[in-house]
C-alpha cells in the first residue's frame, strides 16, 4: 500500500543495487589487491543463495547447533512496571555462544567452505563475534586468527579466554586506540597479504559490498522468527521494534523483514557514551557523525573536520565503533527508521533494571536498547506490542559492570 | 589524454635518456611542516624524478607500520588537507618542473569535498593522484572529474589483478601505472624479482604507459634490480623509516633528518643511472 509521500520508493527491502549501494551509502571502496577477492566473494554468495542445499544446511545448523528459534518472551514484570506498551524480548542471547553473532558465522563459514578457503580471519570488539568465529572454526577444523584491540582484550577477559580455548590465535592490536576499528584495519591488512587461502569473516553489517547485504541476510532470521512468533502469540505484527546499533548487525536482522510494514515503528539505539555533546565521547555515528568512507563503505562516521576518524567511546566494547552499516545510514536518511542514543549511565541503569525485573542479565549492548524501551514504553498505549532484541547475554560484561558500579568481584 | 602533464613530459624525457624513474614517497608534514617542506624541496636535487606526497589519514588500511607511523607523526604535528595543498604550493615556489603526485585514501578528500579538492590540487600544481581505496568501479566519483581538470589518475595494479580485470584497471589510468609488486601492505617483504618481471611484462602488453614498481623496495641494489623490469621504482617506507630513525627522543627533527633522507635518495638515484 504505497502512500503518496513515498511514490519513489515502493519497497525498503530491495537494496543494495548491483554496485553495492544503498542510495549514497555502501559501495566497494577497497584497495585494488582486494577488489578481485570481494568480486569473487560476491559471485560465490550469489551462487550459494540460489542453492537450496546451502539454505538447508543453514537451517539444520540453526536448529541443532545454534538452538534456534530463539524464544519471543513476554517481559511481564517490566511491562507492568513501565505501565505502557506490552514488552517482548527476542531472546537471541540464548543462542549458542551467547549472542546473535552465531547466525552470521554459521552462514559465512559454510560459504568459506564452499569457496575452498582454508584459513579464517576476523575482527572483534566485545569478543562476541570472535567467540562465534572461533566456535565455527573449531567445529569445522579450520585455523582461525582473530584481531582484537589491545584495550578490548583487557576489558573482555572472559571472551579472550573462550577464544583461546576454542583454538583461535588471538592477535592484540595496539595501533590507534586499540579498539574495534583498529582491529578491522589489521584484519584488512592480513587479508591483503594472504589473498589466496584466507576468508575474512566480517562480523557486522558493514564493510565493502557484499558484506553488508550478506550479513543482513544471515541475521534476518531474527526478524523472520519474530514475525511468526508475534503472529502466533498475538495474532498480528508488532507495533514497535527496538534494537541497539554498533555496526548494526542485530538491528538490521530484526528490522529488515519489517521495513515494508508501514505500521511498525522502528528504533535503532546508538551508544551515546558520555553524551553526544562530549567531543569524541560517544559512538553515535548517525546522531553525532557525518558521511565518509572507511573500511570499504560510505556511511556515517565519527570524524573530525579533516576526515580523520575519531575513536569514539562507549562503555560497551561491541558498540565502540566509529562507523555504522550503510543500510542503516540509508534508513536514517530515508526516515524509515528512527535512530536515538543512550548514554553509558542509562545503559548501566537499564542492565540492572532488566536483571532485577526479569532475572535476565543482558549484555551492555542490548542494555542500550532496554534503556530506550524504558523511555518509550510508558508513552505508548497498553495494546502497543513492542519487541526489543536482547541480542547478547551479560556474562562477558561482569567485570566492566562491577567496576562501574563499584562492586568487588 | 589530450593534456600533457609534467608526468607525461618527464617520462618521455627519461625514455629518451634510457633511464628508469625514481619515484619517492614521503608523507606531507612528517615530522613537521617546515622539515617536510625542506625534504620535499630537496628531493629533485637528490635525484628524485617524481615526488609522491602522502596525504595523512588516521586509518591507512593498505600501509604497513612505517607509513602508518609516518602519517600519525604528521597528524600529531597538525598536518591536514589544507596544509598539504599549501605544502604543494610552497614546493612549487622553487620548483616548476618536477612531477608531483598526491597519494592517500578517499575519506579526507571526500570530507574536503571532491570538486573543491580537485580544483585546489590542480591550481596548487599537483599533476596526478593515487587514491588507494577508489577502485575503477567508482571512477565517476573522483577519477573522471580529475581527468577533466587535466590531472593524471594513477592506478595501482597488483598480483591479483588478472587479465580479465586488467582492462578495467588500465581504463582511465594515465601518467603511469603503479605496479604493487607484492600482495600485502607497504614496507612489508621484498618482491621476488622473477615474478615481477613476468607480471610487468603482462601489464606492458596491454598499455603503452610507463610502469613503476613499488611496495617493498628498500635498498639501492633492489631498486636497480626492479628497475630493470619496468620504467621506474617507487620507494616510500625506506624513506619514512629514515625520518623516524633521525628523530630525537621527543620526536623532533635533528640535523640528520633532511640530510639522511636526501642521502638515501642520492644513493638510490645513483643505482638507477645507466
Amino acid at each position: 500500500m504505497a502512500s503518496t509521500t513515498d511514490v519513489k520508493l515502493n519497497s525498503y527491502r530491495t537494496g543494495p543495487d548491483d554496485k553495492g549501494f544503498f542510495g549514497l551509502f555502501g559501495g566497494r571502496f577497497v584497495a585494488e589487491t582486494l577488489m578481485p577477492l570481494i568480486l569473487e566473494l560476491e559471485r560465490a554468495y550469489e551462487d550459494a543463495k540460489a542453492d537450496p542445499t546451502f539454505q538447508a544446511e543453514i537451517d539444520y545448523l540453526n536448529l541443532h547447533y545454534a538452538g534456534r528459534p530463539s524464544p519471543l518472551y513476554f517481559a511481564e514484570r517490566m511491562t507492568n512496571e513501565l505501565g505502557g506498551a506490552k514488552i517482548y524480548f527476542k531472546r537471541d542471547e540464548l543462542n549458542h555462544t551467547g549472542s546473535h553473532k552465531i547466525n552470521n558465522c554459521l552462514g559465512q563459514i559454510l560459504l568459506a567452505r564452499r569457496m575452498g578457503k582454508g584459513r579464517i580471519i576476523a575482527e572483534t570488539g566485545a569478543g562476541q563475534h570472535g567467540v562465534a568465529v572461533a566456535t565455527v572454526c573449531a567445529k569445522y577444523g579450520l585455523p582461525c586468527e582473530i584481531y582484537m584491540g589491545a584495550l578490548d582484550v583487557e576489558r573482555q577477559a572472559p571472551n579472550v579466554a573462550r577464544m583461546k580455548l576454542l583454538g583461535a590465535k588471538l592477535n592484540p592490536v595496539t595501533a590507534g586506540a586499540g579498539t574495534l576499528k583498529d582491529a578491522m584495519n589489521e584484519a584488512l591488512r592480513d587479508w591483503v597479504t594472504n589473498v589466496t587461502d584466507t576468508y575474512y569473516l566480517i562480523g557486522t553489517a558493514a564493510g565493502p559490498h557484499p558484506y553488508p547485504a550478506m550479513v543482513r541476510d544471515f541475521q534476518s532470521i531474527i526478524g523472520k522468527e519474530t514475525r511468526e512468533q508475534m503472529i502466533a502469540a498475538e495474532g498480528r505484527l508488532p507495533d514497535t521494534i527496538v534494537a541497539c546499533i554498533g555496526g548494526g548487525s542485530n538491528a538490521i536482522g530484526l528490522f529488515h523483514p519489517f521495513l515494508d510494514d508501514k505500521g511498525v515503528a522502528i528504533y535503532g539505539v546508538e551508544a551515546g557514551g558520555h553524551g553526544l555533546d562530549v567531543e569524541n565521547g560517544h559512538a553515535a555515528s548517525m546522531n553525532g557523525g557525518s558521511p565518509g568512507v572507511l573500511h570499504g563503505n560510505r556511511t556515517y562516521l565519527l570524524q573530525d573536520s579533516d576526515g580523520q576518524i575519531l575513536e569514539g567511546h562507549s562503555i560497551s566494547a561491541g558498540l565502540d565503533y566509529p562507523g555504522v552499516g550503510p543500510e542503516h545510514a540509508w534508513l536514517k536518511d530515508t526516515g524509515r527508521v528512527t535512530y536515538v542514543s543512550i548514554t553509558d549511565k542509562e545503559a548501566l541503569d537499564a542492565l540492572q533494571f532488566c536483571t532485577r525485573m526479569e532475572g535476565i542479565i543482558p549484555a551492555l549492548e542490548p542494555s542500550h536498547a532496554i534503556a530506550h524501551v524504558m523511555k518509550l514504553a510508558p508513552t505508548l498505549p497498553k495494546d502497543n506490542l513492542l519487541v526489543m532484541n536482547l541480542c547478547g547475554r551479560g556474562d562477558k560484561d561482569l567485570f566492566t559492570v562491577a567496576k562501574a558500579l563499584g562492586m568487588k568481584i | 589524454m589530450k593534456t600533457e602533464t609534467r608526468i607525461d613530459k618527464h617520462f618521455a624525457k627519461l625514455r629518451e635518456e634510457g633511464r628508469a624513474a625514481l619515484v619517492t614517497f614521503v608523507t606531507a608534514g612528517d615530522p613537521d611542516y617546515e622539515t617536510s617542506l625542506k625534504i620535499i624541496s630537496g628531493l629533485p636535487g637528490a635525484g628524485a624524478d617524481v615526488i609522491e606526497i602522502g596525504m595523512p589519514f588516521s586509518d591507512p588500511m593498505a600501509d604497513g607500520p612505517p607509513i602508518q607511523a609516518s602519517g600519525l607523526r604528521a597528524l600529531k604535528a597538525g598536518q591536514n588537507m589544507i596544509k598539504t595543498l599549501q605544502l604543494v604550493r610552497d614546493v612549487r615556489k622553487t620548483n616548476a618542473e618536477t612531477p608531483i603526485v598526491l597519494m592517500g585514501y578517499y575519506n579526507p578528500i571526500y570530507v574536503y569535498g571532491n570538486e573543491r579538492f580537485l580544483d585546489d590540487a590542480a591550481s596548487a600544481g599537483v599533476d596526478g593522484l593515487i587514491v588507494v581505496d577508489v577502485p575503477p568501479e567508482a571512477d565517476d566519483e573522483l577519477c573522471v572529474p580529475a581527468i577533466a581538470r587535466g590531472l593524471n589518475f594513477i592506478r595501482l595494479a597488483t598480483p591479483t589483478t588478472d587479465d580479465k580485470r586488467l582492462p578495467a584497471v588500465l581504463n582511465n589510468t594515465s601518467g603511469f601505472v603503479y605496479y604493487v609488486s607484492i600482495t600485502g601492505i607497504t614496507g612489508a617483504g621484498s618482491a621476488v624479482a622473477t615474478d615481477v618481471g613476468r607480471q610487468v611484462a603482462r601489464i606492458k602488453r596491454s598499455t603503452d604507459l610507463p610502469v613503476c614498481i613499488g611496495f617493498g623496495v628498500k635498498t639501492p641494489a633492489q631498486a636497480k634490480e626492479l628497475a630493470s623490469h619496468g620504467d621506474g621504482v617507487v620507494v616510500g617506507s625506506a624513506l619514512v623509516n629514515t625520518i623516524a630513525a633521525s628523530l630525537d627522543k621527543d620526536g623532533k627533527p635533528t640535523a640528520a633528518t633532511v640530510s639522511g633522507v636526501l642521502q638515501l635518495v642520492r644513493s638510490l638515484s645513483g643505482a638507477l643511472k645507466p
